[in-house]
């Protein structure tokens, strides 16, 4: 008899599967790759922020011994972006510079005093323009134009108005505005950007080594900067130092580092210092959001009208999919109908926002459960009977055609609920003391096609050799989150055998299969379902092996993972032999699988850009903040947070709750500390002490509660874990102030001396207040 | 041109291997090591001294190398990352880092490993609020600490059951 059942991978905390790299030191990053005859890439910067370029100058760079090459807009053959219809940035400024930072020449040389020196040697004449550092600046009347192209310095003017808004407001018990401003935030990785680029002069051919999320976006950017062909560039991933959204898109040091290493036909190495990587930006813009709700007496919200503008910096990047974002995803946290936006993403002289974690939610989340919790109190309802009068029932449909197949918000309420105490503990805390809640949501992959080349979503490579070990060949970017981890697990798990049997090779467009990347949480759903695809037609094939050595009909080959028979009787035969049959005459075999997202999941036509917000799954998150104020100081301590993510299912329980404090603490930082700061357009704050990242000090014990309401298309149920529960913090936390306080933060990050100013204001107000009363009696 | 910058012969043990460099005086620490001596595991996450990416052990004190002249390390026992774990096992901290998931992206964690080993050395059964103070200087960007903290833990714990360091 054999006892032997499958091995299980998934549902079990797993270690990261290039865990002991880290660990030891032996993984490489971008800036680790390093030969005898590497050069040094160095970029110059422009030193003003709008200006076109009149002249310049480089053969006295050119002619400083041991300059290898110096580079301008002159290498490039093609700008770059992101989407098709907003490629607006060029790799090195053609004609203008449209922020200080901007990448205006590169140098390669043999070391960095020699850099640098050649550097001061490029001449640049700039005739100065009008700059604009904020976003009503910017869209003035008689403004300068940074691009042609885009009148009255919009990027794009995003609106919808579903329902009927107005009629469900004049219905409604109550209706409160909130008009908040939230400070322009970096991702500050821990990696500064970096690339190694190594050209083979006698061939022709590129291979490069950039700090990226989304290796294949490189490699479409470079071919059409450099005016290769694809095929003559190879770009292979390192170990990447975090990303959260800073390197979703192509960044000039990526394609600078490519420029250098054709000119110099040699090896560069350009990497960023930590103020490059600061001013490269693509963090999450400023915005200011109106908003306006109306709410029944039970709580039942009738209506949201809102606005949204972003400063979005100098060029398009992502800008039109943030503020969309903003706005469609008012939809499918709440049972929502009625519903009007208008956005608007404007052009300033600042570095390009980009795609932060949480991209385009945060904010509008922000102002919108600050508003409902303040109506709750005004109402004398409890915050979370609020939420619970206006959860979703799924399946539906959303007012703007988002697909939810599974909710489980509900249930993540009663988790914070119960582990926070929040009923027994609610109002009983000691004075300067709060508790504050939030919800918050977000996508499993943004699902609609980005491109119209007909290509899957996802596809996975698992090849099988002669010594039964299993290669998992995937473009999926692993950037630290564990992607290569949960798809090892799902073909472990779909095949049954141990994870040990599997090796992954993560992103090498010579080697693996194309794959857009690490962002908007895709990976675990759309690549987790691929890898699913691969393993079950890896197992068909194995299984018709087993069947023909077994001289059994397949159907009745029962698969134990590393035992394949025919039969309770049968000893049957391992893993190998089963191998071994199935590469017999046949030689080394790779199967493939794919995924694709299904039509109705693409989101709605009911307005212009209605598709952004479209995925398969919403994760659902719900938290509970702690804090303590000090009066006189008006420092905030976050004591505690309590935090449960509904994740659909937790392929790597370990992962999740990784994911999900690092989203939270993240969340933290934009609520109180972080910022970045311009003077006339000056970086203020391009380092990391005076961009204040929460520090070990400050950061309070997470409690995770993973709640798993499985969706019907999600890898074993899975949904995405790792930005969710990112947005609930920021209004968590100024409820939890409110809780303590009694005042309502507006402007974030809400720093001591931002709380003082609304600490004293409100003793002001009471005096008066207590005086009018006094007065009256 | 360049003016000649002076340089020293620089003596030190690295990684328990004594050797001896002829190094530019104004070389830092973290520059020797990537470059001259091309230890990698120490990373450069700043422009100076923001982050403790590049924490190493110099005479068993945590140390940015990236605040330290090379020079300024005659004589001195030097410990980074790379020479921790002995026979390719890993230490009871990199195993916390490891199984805790102390580390996801990985670039803060030489510096965290190494932060924590200088604790354990000095404290074996650190509270909280020890493990706390000692990686004040080192910012992760992935993990919100927690798991930081817990993987410390794992390792205290289990160093004081008894398992060697290394």
């Amino acid at each position: 008899m054999n006892e032997t059942s499958p091995a299980q991978s998934i549902g079990v905390p797993k270690p990261l599967v290039d865990g002991p790299e880290k660990t030891t030191g032996k993984a490489m990053f971008a800036a680790d790759f390093q030969t005898a005859e590497t050069l040094v890439g160095r970029i110059l910067r422009s030193p003003v922020a709008h200006a076109n370029i009149i002249a310049m100058d480089i053969a006295k760079a050119e002619a400083l011994p041991g300059v290898h090459a110096v580079v301008t807009e002159a290498d490039c053959s093609d700008s770059y972006g992101v989407l098709p219809i907003a490629m607006n940035e060029w790799a090195l400024a053609r004609g203008r510079v449209r922020y200080r930072g901007e990448p205006v020449a590169a140098v390669a040389a043999i070391d960095v005093a020699t850099a640098q020196r050649a550097l001061d040697l490029i001449e640049v004449t700039y005739e100065e323009l009008p700059a604009y550092f904020t976003a009503e600046a910017a869209r003035a009347e008689g403004a300068v134009l940074l691009h042609d192209d885009k009148p009255g310095n919009i990027e794009r003017d995003a609106e919808f108005d579903l329902g009927d808004v107005d009629a469900e407001l004049a219905a409604a018990d109550l209706v409160r505005e909130i008009d908040v401003n939230c400070a322009e935030v970096c991702q500050v990785q821990m990696e500064p950007h970096a690339a190694f680029a190594e050209y083979d002069g006698a061939r022709e051919r590129l291979t490069i080594r950039p700090s990226t999320q989304v290796p294949f976006y490189v490699h479409k950017m470079l071919a059409r900067t450099m005016g290769m062909a694809e095929g003559h560039i190879r770009v292979i991933k390192p170990h990447i130092g975090g990303g959260f959204g800073s390197r979703t898109e192509t960044l000039q040091s990526d394609l600078i580092a490519g420029l250098l290493a054709r000119k110099a036909r040699a090896t560069v190495k350009v990497v960023l210092s930590r103020e490059e990587t600061f001013i490269t930006h693509r963090g999450r813009p400023e915005s200011r959001i109106k908003m306006k709700v109306g709410m029944k007496a039970d709580g039942t919200i009738t209506a949201v009208d809102f606005t949204v503008q972003q400063r979005g910096g100098a060029y398009s990047g992502y800008g039109i999919v943030t503020i969309l974002y903003s706005g469609s995803m008012i939809y499918g946290l709440y049972n929502i109908v009625s519903a009007r936006f208008q956005g608007v993403r404007v052009l300033t002289n600042t570095p390009p926002c980009g795609a932060f974690r949480g991209h385009g939610t945060v904010k509008t989340r922000f102002a919108f459960e600050g508003l409902i919790d303040d109506m709750a109190r005004e109402l004398g309802l409890d915050p979370f009977a609020v939420r619970r009068a206006n959860l979703l029932v799924a399946p539906t449909m959303t007012e703007n055609d988002l697909l939810v197949n599974s909710y489980g918000l509900d249930q993540c309420l009663d988790w914070v609920e119960n582990a926070s105490g929040w009923k027994s503990r609610k109002g009983k805390l000691a004075p300067n003391k709060g508790l504050g809640m939030a919800c918050s949501h977000y996508i499993s992959g943004a699902s609609k096609p980005k491109h119209w080349t007909g290509e899957p979503h996802a596809t996975i490579h698992l090849r099988v050799d002669w010594d039964a070990s299993i290669t998992l060949l995937t473009g999926a970017a692993e950037i630290g989150q564990g992607s290569s981890t949960v798809m090892a697990q799902c073909v472990a798990e779909t095949l049954g055998v141990d994870m040990g049997r599997i090796n992954v090779i993560s992103s090498d467009s010579a080697l693996t299969p194309k794959d857009n990347g690490s962002y908007s949480s895709r990976v675990t759903f759309m690549v987790g379902n691929a890898s699913i695809d691969a393993a079950q037609n890896l197992k068909a094939r194995l299984v018709e092996a087993a069947a023909r050595k077994l001289e059994i009909p397949a159907a009745d080959v029962e698969c134990l993972g590393e035992v394949y028979r025919g039969g309770q009787q049968d000893q049957g035969l391992t893993f190998e032999e089963v191998v071994m049959e199935a590469l017999s005459g046949e030689g080394t075999i790779t199967v493939k699988g794919n995924y694709d997202t299904i039509p109705e999941s693409w989101g709605g036509r009911k307005y212009r850009g209605a598709a952004i917000g479209g995925t398969m799954a919403f994760s659902y998150a719900a938290q509970v903040v702690e804090v303590t104020v000090d009066p006189h100081t008006a420092e905030i301590t976050v004591d505690k947070v309590w935090v449960a993510h509904d994740c659909g299912k937790a392929l790597n329980p370990l992962a999740v709750e990784g994911q999900v404090q690092g989203s939270v603490w993240m969340g933290m930082g934009q609520a109180m500390s972080e910022e970045t700061a311009f003077h006339e357009g000056l970086p203020l704050a391009a380092n990391m002490l005076d961009y204040r990242v929460p520090t070990i000090i400050e950061s309070p014990p997470i409690e995770v509660g993973i709640i798993e309401a499985a969706d019907p298309h999600g890898p074993f149920g899975a949904k995405e874990a790792g930005e969710g529960s990112l947005s609930g913090f920021l209004p968590a936390l100024t409820n939890a102030v409110a809780d303590a306080m009694g005042v309502r933060a507006a402007e974030l990050p809400l720093t001591p001396d931002r709380l003082l100013e609304l600490l004293e204001k409100k003793v002001r107000e009471d005096a008066a207040t207590s005086g009018r009363n006094r007065g009256a009696a | 041109m360049t003016k000649t910058i002076a340089k020293t012969v620089l003596s030190l043990n690295l990684n328990g291997v004594v050797r001896d460099d002829v190094i530019p005086d104004n070389l830092l620490l973290v520059d020797y090591l990537r470059e001259k001596a091309s230890l990698t595991g120490t990373k450069i996450g700043c422009d100076g001294g923001e982050c403790g990416a590049c924490t190493v052990l110099i005479d068993g004190r945590p140390r940015h190398a990236c605040l330290t002249l090379a020079a300024t390390c005659q004589d001195s026992e030097i410990e980074t990352i790379d020479g921790l774990s002995r026979d390719s096992r890993l230490t009871a901290l990199q195993r916390g880092f490891n199984e805790k998931l102390g580390a996801q992206c990985g670039f803060c964690t030489p510096g965290m490993i190494m932060a924590s080993e200088a604790l354990l050395r000095r404290i074996p059964n650190p509270s909280e609020t020890d493990i706390r103070d000692a990686l004040a200087a080192n910012i992760c960007r992935c993990t919100g600490y927690v798991k930081i903290i817990e993987a410390v833990q794992f390792a205290a714990q289990a160093l004081t059951e008894g398992e060697p360091a290394a």
